[in-house]
């Protein structure tokens, strides 16, 4: 036990700058997901045939393949297509390993996240958009002022699985090398043998994450449906 | 161990092919403003047009002619994309790799479908305990349901490969063991991670399934004097299983998701012989391609068998 702990001491550094580094990654990855997730779901609502087209593609490609695989693909085929496209132009780069990873994991969280909030944003009566037409408001403030806050009760439990489904996800990014809280773990359990004890401090991490978020998305839940009867 | 994809053949693409399509596009775009200058000249040169009929059918006339340019420029660049990537892309390898693939193939289907299997059998009792069983029992159901669903696949297999595998490692009597070379294959780890993984997601549906019963029926099995396993069995489980039936059907295509994830232990499921033609051919992103079109295939093959199999349950009312 004695050195179980030492060696604990030794690595936990590492253990903790992956732990850091996979929220930080989760947290970009999630944050490039709702902006995709927003616009292709307002794209999928109100946008013409060519980029509904468009976005029935991402959404069902994206939605229907491991994500494992979508990783390695996007990660190969953007960061040599980047290398390509600057090496015409004589700039040679090298990709920094997070933003590779965030953009990643956002693109595949975007696809998930379109659907959630096309959801949430159909489950709003039509009767309050059509109020607030009706009221002159112009499509962004009624974007703002009535669709948002309405639908987030909607979203916010899908939001909260994705939010969850990404940080666990983001440890596959430790598969192109991206040195996050599995590699790291990998890593120190590889380097000292001591497998049970890092993969177990390590599973104690992730756990921490999933239910401080949990906890966090419960209380946003409950404010945002403030006047609202309890599911 | 990743190549870099040829430079020179991708410029030569994109310096060469792009000619075509440059022209396509402002071809299309100059026969579009001619058609809308015709109309203009034909609407300004309107006293010829006593009643108006040519000015009316002008329109029409524009938006086919636009439809048309529109939908040849269409094919032409679905053309154009097709033939650039047979151009850059390199498929000799299928054939000397086909057996390995569709090996991969039965891999991937193997773990998905025996793990479904057992995981389910094991989420039905980590349902049940949860609802109704004694407080230790609930309590380390619940457990195991937090710690599945609250840590990644990813490490929760790595745990049991290399925890479990170097555990059985440092003891000679296991080596020795028959069991050993059953011990030391990725597969059946693969396949336990997978397990477990069905039966703590799975657990934690059924159990708000098993939960979501109305009480009156199965106060009425009891009353009926039907034994507490007899409950579950007639009553009970079949209620539940009906109201998460699609969920469940959810969880199969996540599942298949889930299941490359094995490839890290060194299995040859699908992922892992696309991993390994990457590795022997230097080919970037074929293999890839391909196994990402096998995946898609799967997945509309299972999402139809799912939907047809509840089509065949009566929905709850």
């Amino acid at each position: 036990m004695g050195q179980a702990y030492d060696l604990l001491m030794l690595w936990g550094g590492n253990l903790l700058v992956g732990a850091v580094n996979t929220i930080l990654i989760s947290l970009c990855a999630y944050s490039l997901g709702f902006v995709l997730g927003l616009s292709g779901a307002v794209g999928k609502l109100s946008g013409g045939p060519i980029v509904r087209g468009i976005l029935l593609v991402y959404t069902t490609l994206v939605r229907s393949l491991p994500e494992l695989l979508l990783i390695v693909i996007l990660f190969y085929l953007g960061t040599q297509t980047l290398n390509a496209v600057l090496g015409q132009y004589g700039i040679t780069v090298t990709i920094n390993g997070f933003v590779a990873a965030s953009v990643v994991l956002g693109i595949v969280s975007g696809a998930y996240q379109t659907e959630v909030l096309r959801g949430a944003i159909q489950a709003i009566p039509v009767g309050q958009i059509e109020a607030a037409k009706a009221y002159g408001m112009s499509p962004w403030l009624s974007f703002r002022r009535i669709v948002l806050p309405a639908m987030l009760p909607h979203a916010i439990p899908g939001m909260s699985n994705l939010w969850l489904n990404i940080t666990k996800d983001s440890a596959l990014v430790g598969v192109v090398g991206y040195a996050e809280l599995t590699l790291q773990t990998r890593q120190a359990a590889g380097g000292t043998k001591w497998y049970f004890t890092f993969y177990l401090a390590s599973m104690a991490l992730y756990l921490m994450i999933s239910l401080v978020s949990m906890w966090l998305f419960r209380r946003l839940e409950d404010r945002v449906r403030v006047g609202q009867a309890k599911a | 161990m990743e190549q870099q994809a040829d430079p020179a053949l991708m410029m030569s693409f994109l310096d060469t092919s792009a000619w075509g399509f440059g022209i396509a596009l402002w071809v299309a775009v100059g026969l579009y403003l001619a058609a809308w200058l015709f109309r203009h000249a034909v609407i300004l040169g309107s006293r010829f047009d006593d009643d108006g009929a040519i000015a009316r059918a002008m329109p029409d006339i524009l938006t086919l002619v636009g439809y048309a340019i529109g939908s040849l420029f269409v094919l032409y660049s679905i053309f154009w994309l097709a033939g650039a990537f047979i151009d850059i892309t390199v498929w000799t390898w299928f054939g000397k790799y086909f057996g390995q693939i569709l090996n991969g193939i039965s891999i991937t289907l193997q773990m998905l479908a025996f793990s479904l299997v057992v995981g389910f059998l094991l989420a039905v009792p980590v349902g049940l305990v949860q609802v109704t069983g004694p407080w230790p029992l609930a309590w380390l159901a619940k457990g195991f349901c937090t710690v599945i669903r609250g840590t990644p696949l990813l490490l929760q297999l790595y745990m049991l490969y290399y925890g479990l595998g170097s555990l059985f490692q440092s003891y000679p009597e296991i080596r020795q063991s028959f069991l050993w070379p059953i011990l030391r294959e990725g597969y059946y780890y693969g396949f336990l991670a997978l397990t477990l993984s069905v039966a703590g997601y799975e657990g934690e549906i059924m159990r708000g399934a098993l939960l979501a019963v109305p009480k009156g029926e199965i106060e009425a099995a009891r009353a009926f004097g039907m034994s507490p396993f007899t409950v579950v069995r007639r009553v009970w489980l079949p209620r539940a299983i009906r109201t998460v039936l699609p969920t469940l059907g959810g969880e199969v295509i996540s599942q298949l998701k889930s299941t490359p994830v094995v490839s890290t232990v060194t299995v040859f499921d699908l992922f892992g012989v696309a991993t390994k033609i990457r590795q022997e051919t230097y080919r970037v992103y074929e293999p890839l391609l391909l196994a990402a079109l096998i995946y898609f295939i799967l997945t509309l093959i299972i999402t139809r068998i799912i939907a047809r199999i509840e089509a065949q349950v009566p929905q709850k009312r």
